[in-house]
């Protein structure tokens, strides 16, 4: 997907800006609430007309105010996953489903109505009204909806922010099925940069209707690690767990980690914030926590007020973040050598 | 309490069919009117929505005169269809009309409450998923109206059934022809003698509002359920 977009639209206490050119099949827009990324998103899909301008989606105009074209939203083949789901109340889930199915020019009509079902697990409620059905049946009804529109682009706004936590994660592997397997590519939409980073790869961040960066969705997350009250989140992909002595003993890469938390499945994930890891410089003689890892510097960066530690952990990624007077007084530098202490109730496990 | 006379029951069966006539007719210029206020933007708008609530604030037998104005064979449309051999003044036609225009606002409202309560998100989720407008328009917004569409009809039939101002001024109230219960209760209320009469009409006149009302209210409590 190539997108070029240079728009304007004024409203009488603000104005968003656009100007950007963008490849990928997972795009973020990133930014706090109120920095445009709704207004950006509406022109894209042809619900709010930009007051100047033009929009190119892979070398078709959508928009241009030059030329008078202003393409319709059913003219685009931009479908959308919107916050609040919004199914339609009237429709079962088969028919909400086939909205956009049924509306497809059958020369694009090229994903199945059964695959889609079994990807999403949506089976059991094809009967089913709408109403009744839970935040998370309901956002991946509403997805499901979407792509089988077949659309050459799917906008996600902001679709996990009405879903509580454990259920957000629940649902960003269906939301990343999108690309994987039916091949659709997206621009996903958020202001929580964990979400950014599990579902895209590239991401632009707006601020007071502007776009003030183009930057990996990785790049982005470490560059607002000082400012995040939770830090930069560590996404740790494990193993199988043994049971140790109350805890849970999970294989991660060549080391071990031991978590007060944990499932017997396999593949699980968890996070694990950069504030909760503590450095030292030698091995301390003894400590609470339960895990201790030797660890080699691969990169220090800044961010905000604080110091970002990549670390190498026996071929694993952490970032852990310090103040800066921690780091002179270990004297961390790029390649030393240095112990992580992470307590084992430090990690939150993540729905697989 | 008196027994019905024969153009009493014509005078009740007259306005059961005068107010569902009004009703049926009115049904889709009451939802177009209630689209263009509630989604479409456009210049004038403030006056359409006055033209359309004026008959609820003027009195019933001045919107009644301004209808015998327009109508009446000397009036610009009643020539036009006076030349086209069409006679509404003092026809069963003209009563129809007379309670849709005195009535009209309640539906628009009601249909108008019912449209702005639809998120606007599923409208524009409908045109992403590749919805014309008339197809978002048949497809979602009417659907979606049901509730006001029932209200509103309610409450249009409930005020057809009463209408008697404007009704008499372009109906008249020819027994038998024109003649509903409302013009019915005004002639017996005039005479000394036929109280009664009009007392049993009244009555009449109350268990078909209500009858009206209590399905409505059935209906209603039907759409809340399968929401």
């Amino acid at each position: 997907m190539q997108l070029s977009m240079t728009a304007k639209k004024s409203f009488t206490s603000f104005t968003l800006a656009t100007d950007f050119t963008i490849s990928g099949d997972r795009v973020g827009i990133f930014g706090v609430s109120g920095s445009g990324k709704s207004t950006l998103v509406s022109m894209l899909a042809g619900l709010l007309e930009p007051d100047s301008g033009e929009i190119v989606l892979d070398g078709d105009c959508l928009f241009s105010k030059a030329s008078k074209i202003n393409l319709r939203p059913e003219q685009r083949r931009i479908a959308m996953v919107f916050q609040q789901h919004c199914l339609f109340p009237h429709l079962s889930v088969k028919n909400n489903l086939l909205y956009g199915f049924k509306r497809c020019p059958a020369q694009y009509r090229t994903i199945d109505f059964n695959s889609l079902v079994d990807v999403l697990k949506l089976e059991g409620l094809l009967g089913r009204g709408v109403t009744n059905l839970s935040g998370g049946e309901k956002q991946r009804v509403a997805l499901g909806r979407a792509i089988l529109a077949n659309p050459r682009l799917l906008l996600m706004d902001e679709p996990l922010s009405a879903l509580d936590d454990s259920l957000r994660f629940q649902i960003i592997p269906y939301l990343k099925s999108v690309g994987e397997h039916f091949g659709i590519p997206y621009l996903f939409i958020s202001h929580s940069l964990v979400e950014m980073r599990l579902m895209t790869d590239t991401a632009l961040v707006f601020e007071k209707g502007t776009m003030v960066e183009q930057t990996t969705s990785e790049q982005l997350a470490k560059s607002r690690m000082g400012q995040s009250p939770v830090g930069y989140i560590n996404l740790l992909k494990l193993g199988r767990p043994a049971q140790n002595d109350g805890l849970f003993a999970y294989p991660w890469g060549a080391s071990r980690l031991l978590l007060s938390v944990g499932s017997e499945r396999e593949g699980s994930m968890a996070e694990l914030s950069s504030k909760d890891i503590i450095l030292f410089k030698q091995h301390p003689e003894a400590i609470s926590a339960r895990n201790l890892l030797q660890c080699r510097v691969r990169s220090l960066f800044s961010s905000g007020r604080k110091i970002g530690i990549e670390l190498d952990c026996a071929g694993n990624t952490l970032i852990a973040e310090v103040v800066q007077d921690a780091v002179n007084e270990l004297n961390i530098t790029q390649d030393s050598t240095i112990y992580a202490a992470i307590k084992a109730s430090a990690f939150r496990m993540l729905p697989s | 309490m008196t027994p019905l006379s024969p153009t009493d029951y014509v005078a009740i069966r007259l306005s059961v069919e005068v107010a569902c006539a009004a009703t049926l007719l009115s049904l889709p210029f009451g939802f177009a009117v209630a689209y263009l206020i509630t989604f479409v933007k456009f210049r004038g708008k403030v006056v359409l929505e006055v033209l359309v609530n004026l008959p609820l604030t003027l009195p019933p037998v001045v919107v009644g005169y301004f209808l015998l104005l327009l109508l009446g064979k000397q009036g610009w449309l009643g020539a036009l269809l006076d030349e086209a051999g069409i006679r509404l003044i003092f026809t069963l036609k003209a009563a129809v009309i007379a309670s849709a225009v005195v009535a009209f606002p309640l539906l628009v409202r009601s249909l108008r409450i019912g449209m702005e309560d639809i998120d606007k998100q599923l409208i524009n989720a409908s045109r992403t998923l590749g919805a014309r407008w008339h197809d978002t328009l048949f497809t979602v917004i009417l659907p979606l109206s049901v509730p006001g569409l029932i209200a509103g009809s309610s409450l249009m039939f409930a005020r057809s059934l009463g209408e008697f101002g404007a009704t008499i001024i372009v109906a008249g109230n020819i027994p038998g022809v024109t003649q509903t219960i409302p013009l019915a209760i005004y002639e017996y209320a005039s005479s000394p003698t036929s109280e009664n009469t009009a007392i049993s009409l009244c009555l009449v006149s109350v268990v078909i509002s209500m009858i009206v009302l209590f399905l409505h209210e059935m209906m209603a409590k039907k759409m809340a359920r399968r929401d």
